[in-house]
C-alpha cells in the first residue's frame, strides 16, 4: 500500500538532497541545477497531495510552477553568462566580491 | 530516482551532473503518471528535460566548464551542507509521524485529464495565469537584455 | 475665580472700600517697581517720585484703615482669592488678612519705608544707580507687605522668598565691589538653608492639619501630637532663624552692611529682619502649645541676643556696631516670643524699628557728612559740626539702651519682666546683653562725636546733610520717644488691657538703672579727650581677640562646607569619571562596537555560506512552526 507518507519522504529527501547540492558544491551551474532539483521535489509533494485530498488546484500549481521554473532558469543562466564574461570563472569560492 | 538525486550532486564533471538532472525528470514524470496527473507529465517532459536542460547545457557548453579536480576538500562545506539536510529530515521524520490518518489512493474524482486540470486554469487561476505570461514576457525581455555585450 | 469673602465682619458700607483699599496698598509698591525698571530709568526724577509716592500712598492707606478699623476691637479677617485647588486635598489661596497684628505692622513697614525713601533721595544723590535703587525699594516694600498681608504660609512662603530675593538685590546693590556681590550671595543661601527647614514644617504641618490657612489653623492644631507639634514648631522656627538671623544663621547680616545704609536701615534693621518675629507671631498658636518648641526658641533667642552684644564691644566699622546691635535686640525679640510672649515681642519689634532705622540713618548722615568714611577711629567731634544728626542719634541710642522715658524702655522692660516671671536663667543673661547694650552704644557715641578729630581732612569738609534727609531722622526720632508712652501700643496688639503683673519695685527700679551702668562704664574709658581700646584689650586678653574675630563663625563655616562639600564633591566626581563615564557610556561605546564587528563576520560574501545560513533558518522555522 503506497500511502502519502511515501511520496513525501520522497519529496523531502529530494529537497534535503537540493539543499546539500547547494552548500556543498562550487560550481555556480551544479548549484543551480540543485536548486532546480528542489523544485522538483516540491512540484512532486503538490502532486501528491492533490491526489489524496481529491482537489484539482495542486496540479494547477504545478503548472505554474514549471512555467515560471523555466523563465527563471532562462534568467538566471543569462547573469551566469554575464557573470562568466566579467570574471572568467563560475566557482563561488572566487565569486565573493560582495563581502564587507 | 533518490540515487539519481545523489549522483546529481556529487559528479565532478557538470556535464553528468546535468545527465542525471534529465533523468531524475523522467523518473519525476513516471511517478506523475502514477499519480494520475497524465497532462502534468507530459509537460514535466516537454519543458523540463527537454527545454530547460536544454539550456542548461548549452550554457555549459557555452561556457566550456571543465570537470573540476579533486582540489582541496571543503570539508567545512561539507559539514554545513549535512547539517542542514540532516535537520530537514529529522524534522520530516517528525512530521510525517505526526497522527494523521494515512489516507489511502481512491479513485481520484476529477482524473487527470487535459480537460480536468485546464477547466480550472481558464476560470478559477484566471488572473495567475495571465500574470504569468507577463512574467514570460519580462523574463524573455531581461535575458535579451542581460547578454547584451557592453554598448560602446 | 471665587472670591472668598470669609468671615468678614459687617463693615457696612466701609467695607468694601476698605478691602480694596488691602490691595491696593500691597500693589502699588509693586506698580511703582515695575514702571521704573521698564519705563523711566533713565528719569531720576521720576523714578524716585513714583517710589516715593507709592510707599506714601500705602501708608496713608494703612492710616485709614488703622482709624477705621481701630475701634472695632478687631479679630482675624480674610479676603482671599482661590488660586490653586487641587480637588479636596490642596487649596491655596492668595489673599489679605486685616487684624491688629497685620495692621501695626502695616504701619511700621509703610511709616518707616516712607522715611527712608525720602531719605534716599538725598543719599543716592548722584549714585549711577538711582533709579535701578528706588525699584528694588519698592520691590522689596511689596514682598514684605505680601509677608505682612498674607493669609496662609504658601502665601507668606512665596512672599519670604521674594523678600530675600530683594534683599539680595540691594546687599549687592554696588555689585561691582566684589564683597558686596559677595555679601549678596551670602545672605541669600544662609537664608535659603532656613528656609529649607520652614518648608519641611510647613509641609508636615500640611499633612497633619490638611489645610495651610491661617485661620483654619488654630482649631486643628489641638489634633496634633504634641513631638510632632514640637517638630514643626522647631522647622518652621528654622525659617525664622534665617530670616532673622538668629544664632547659628547669623552671620549674613554683619556682611550685609556692604549694601547702602538706607538698605541697612530699612531691610536689616526695621522690617525684613522683622519678618521672622512677625511670623512667629502670626503663627504663635502653633509654637505656644509645644512646650519644647518654647524652650528652644527662647534660648537661641537668648544666645544670640549676648553674643551678638559681646561681639558689638570690638567693632570699629559704625554700621557693623549696628548691625549686631539689630542681632542682639532680634534675639531679645524671639526670646520674647519663646518665653510666651508675642505681644511684647511685637512691641519690641515696633519700637526697634523706630530706633533703629533712625540710628542706621543717623549713622548714613555721618558717612555722607565725611565722604564715605565708615571707620569709627577716623571719626571726632561731630556733634560741633553736624548737630542734627547727632541729637537724633542721641535719641535713637537712648530708646536703644532703654532709658526711659524713651520707647525702648518700655519694650525691654517688658521683655525682661517676662523674662524674670517665666526663666531666671535667661533674666540673668538679658540683664547682661541690656548692659552691653548701652556700653556699646555708648562707645560709640563717645568716639564717633565726642573727643577730638582723628583725621582731620575729613572732618574738615564735614557738613550737616541737607533737609531731605534730616527731616527723616526727626520723625523717627520723634516715634522714638513718644512709642512707647502710656501702654496703648501693647494694647491695640493684643486687644486687651494687658493684666499687669505685680514686680517688687526694686526690679523695676533695678532695671533702670542697668542702662546707666553700662553707659558710665563706656564714658569711663571712651569719654576722653583721646580715647582708644588699648585699656579694654589689656583687660581682656584673649576674649578680645575672640570677639574682635566674630567668635570665627564664618572661618568655621567656610571649614565645613570646604570639607564636607568638598569631600562629596569629589566622589561624585569620582563616581561620574568611573562610572558613568567609563563604564557607561564608554562600555556602551564598545558594546556596539563588538557588536557591529560581529555581525559584520556574516557578511562574507560567500555563496554557500549564505545559503547554509538560509537552509538553517529554514528548519529552525519549520520546527518552531510545525514541529511544536
Amino acid at each position: 500500500m503506497i500511502t502519502l507518507n511515501h511520496y513525501l519522504w520522497i519529496s523531502g529527501l529530494l529537497f534535503a538532497l537540493g539543499i546539500a547540492g547547494i552548500i556543498i558544491r562550487r560550481n555556480l551551474l551544479v548549484i543551480f541545477m540543485a536548486l532546480e532539483m528542489n523544485l522538483n521535489a516540491a512540484n512532486l509533494a503538490l502532486i501528491a497531495f492533490s491526489k489524496f485530498n481529491k482537489l484539482v488546484d495542486g496540479q494547477v500549481l504545478v503548472f505554474f510552477i514549471i512555467a515560471i521554473a523555466a523563465a527563471e532558469v532562462a534568467v538566471g543562466l543569462a547573469i551566469i553568462v554575464a557573470l562568466f564574461r566579467r570574471q572568467q570563472t563560475v566557482s563561488v569560492d572566487e565569486l565573493n566580491s560582495m563581502r564587507l | 530516482m533518490l540515487f539519481c538525486g545523489v549522483l546529481v550532486i556529487s559528479s565532478r564533471n557538470p556535464v553528468t551532473s546535468a545527465m542525471f538532472l534529465v533523468a531524475l525528470f523522467v523518473f519525476m514524470a513516471g511517478l506523475f503518471v502514477l499519480l494520475e496527473a497524465f497532462f502534468l507529465a507530459a509537460i514535466q517532459i516537454l519543458v523540463y528535460a527537454g527545454a530547460v536542460m536544454v539550456l542548461f547545457l548549452f550554457v555549459i557548453m557555452l561556457l566550456n566548464i571543465q570537470a573540476t579536480e579533486r582540489q582541496k576538500f571543503r570539508w567545512l562545506g561539507l559539514l554545513g551542507g549535512l547539517i542542514v539536510a540532516g535537520a530537514f529530515v529529522w524534522e520530516l521524520g517528525i512530521i510525517l509521524r505526526l497522527p494523521v490518518a494515512a489516507i489511502v489512493p481512491g479513485k481520484a474524482s476529477f482524473g487527470g485529464s487535459l480537460e480536468a486540470v485546464v477547466k480550472p486554469l481558464f476560470t478559477n487561476y484566471m488572473l495567475p495565469f495571465e500574470v504569468t505570461a507577463l512574467l514570460l514576457l519580462v523574463a524573455m525581455i531581461g535575458v535579451v537584455l542581460l547578454s547584451k555585450k557592453d554598448l560602446k | 475665580m471665587n472670591l472668598l469673602a470669609a468671615t468678614t465682619t459687617d463693615l457696612g458700607m466701609n467695607g468694601k472700600h476698605l478691602l480694596c483699599a488691602v490691595w491696593v496698598i500691597l500693589f502699588a509698591p509693586l506698580v511703582a517697581a515695575g514702571s521704573i525698571m521698564l519705563f523711566t530709568q533713565r528719569r531720576k526724577g521720576l523714578s524716585a517720585a513714583l517710589s516715593i509716592g507709592a510707599i506714601l500712598l500705602s501708608f496713608v492707606l494703612s492710616l485709614r484703615l488703622f482709624v477705621a478699623l481701630a475701634g472695632f476691637g478687631i479679630h482675624h479677617q480674610q479676603h482671599a482669592v482661590q488660586w490653586l485647588v487641587v480637588g479636596d486635598l490642596v487649596k491655596i489661596e492668595f489673599g489679605t488678612t486685616t487684624d491688629s497684628l497685620a495692621i501695626l505692622m502695616l504701619l511700621v513697614v509703610t511709616g518707616v519705608g516712607s522715611a527712608i525713601h525720602i531719605y534716599s533721595l538725598g543719599y543716592m544723590k548722584g549714585d549711577p544707580g538711582f533709579s535701578r535703587f528706588f525699584a528694588c525699594l519698592s520691590l522689596f516694600t511689596f514682598s514684605m507687605l505680601g509677608i505682612v498681608l498674607a493669609t496662609n504660609f504658601i502665601q507668606i512662603f512665596i512672599f519670604w522668598e521674594l523678600v530675600g530675593v530683594s534683599s539680595y538685590l540691594l546687599i549687592g546693590f554696588w555689585f561691582e565691589k566684589p564683597s558686596a556681590a559677595d555679601a549678596g550671595k551670602k545672605a541669600f543661601l544662609v537664608n535659603r538653608i532656613g528656609d529649607f527647614g520652614m518648608m519641611l514644617g510647613v509641609l508636615l504641618l500640611w499633612t497633619q492639619t490638611g489645610t495651610f490657612n491661617f485661620a483654619e489653623l488654630p482649631a486643628k492644631v489641638a489634633a496634633i501630637p504634641s513631638g510632632t507639634l514640637a517638630l514643626i514648631g522647631g522647622l518652621i522656627f528654622c525659617g525664622a532663624i534665617g530670616k532673622s538671623a538668629q544664632f547659628p544663621l547669623h552671620v549674613w547680616l554683619p556682611d550685609a552692611m556692604e549694601g547702602p545704609t538706607p538698605v541697612s536701615a530699612l531691610i536689616h534693621a526695621a522690617t525684613m529682619v522683622a519678618a521672622g518675629v512677625y511670623m512667629l507671631c502670626r503663627v504663635s498658636f502653633l509654637i505656644l502649645p509645644s512646650e519644647m518648641a518654647l524652650y528652644i526658641i527662647a534660648w537661641i533667642g537668648g544666645i544670640t541676643a549676648v553674643m551678638a552684644a559681646t561681639i558689638a564691644i570690638a567693632q570699629n566699622d559704625i554700621k557693623r556696631i549696628l548691625a549686631y546691635s539689630t542681632l542682639s535686640q532680634l534675639g531679645y525679640m524671639v526670646m520674647a516670643v519663646g518665653l510666651g510672649g508675642p505681644t511684647q515681642a511685637m512691641f519690641h519689634l515696633t519700637t526697634h524699628a523706630f530706633f533703629k532705622a533712625l540710628l542706621f540713618l543717623g549713622a548714613g548722615s555721618v558717612i555722607l557728612a565725611l565722604h564715605h568714611e565708615q571707620d569709627i577711629w577716623k571719626m571726632g567731634v561731630l556733634w560741633k559740626k553736624t548737630p542734627i544728626t547727632f541729637g537724633t542719634f542721641l535719641i535713637g541710642t537712648l530708646a536703644l539702651a532703654g532709658v526711659p522715658p524713651f520707647s525702648g524702655f518700655y519694650s525691654k522692660d517688658q521683655i525682661l519682666l517676662l523674662a524674670f516671671d517665666h526663666n531666671k536663667s535667661l533674666f540673668v543673661i538679658a540683664v547682661l546683653t541690656a548692659v552691653l547694650t548701652a556700653y556699646y552704644m555708648g562707645r560709640e557715641v563717645f568716639v564717633v562725636f565726642f573727643g577730638q578729630p582723628r583725621d582731620h581732612h575729613a572732618y574738615d569738609h564735614a557738613h550737616e546733610s541737607p533737609l531731605v534727609m534730616t527731616v527723616p531722622l526727626m520723625f523717627l526720632a520723634v516715634l522714638s520717644v513718644i512709642a512707647g508712652w502710656g501702654d496703648k501700643l501693647p494694647e491695640f496688639i493684643a486687644g486687651t488691657i494687658e493684666h499687669e503683673a505685680h514686680h517688687p519695685a526694686l526690679l523695676t527700679t533695678g532695671l533702670i538703672c542697668v542702662p546707666l551702668v553700662g553707659f558710665l562704664l563706656a564714658a569711663a574709658i571712651y569719654l576722653k579727650r583721646d580715647p582708644s581700646d588699648a585699656p579694654v584689650k589689656r583687660a581682656l586678653g584673649p576674649l578680645w581677640t575672640l570677639v574682635e574675630n566674630k567668635y570665627y563663625f564664618d572661618e568655621v563655616y567656610l571649614w565645613i562646607v570646604k570639607y564636607v562639600q568638598g569631600t562629596i564633591a569629589a566622589a561624585c566626581e569620582l563616581f561620574d569619571r568611573w562610572i558613568l563615564q567609563r563604564l557607561g557610556i564608554g562600555g556602551l561605546s564598545f558594546g556596539t562596537d563588538l557588536l557591529g564587528r560581529t555581525v559584520r563576520c556574516l557578511q562574507t560574501g560567500s555563496i554557500p555560506g549564505y545559503a547554509f545560513l538560509f537552509g538553517l533558518g529554514i528548519t529552525v522555522i519549520i520546527y518552531y512552526v510545525v514541529v511544536k
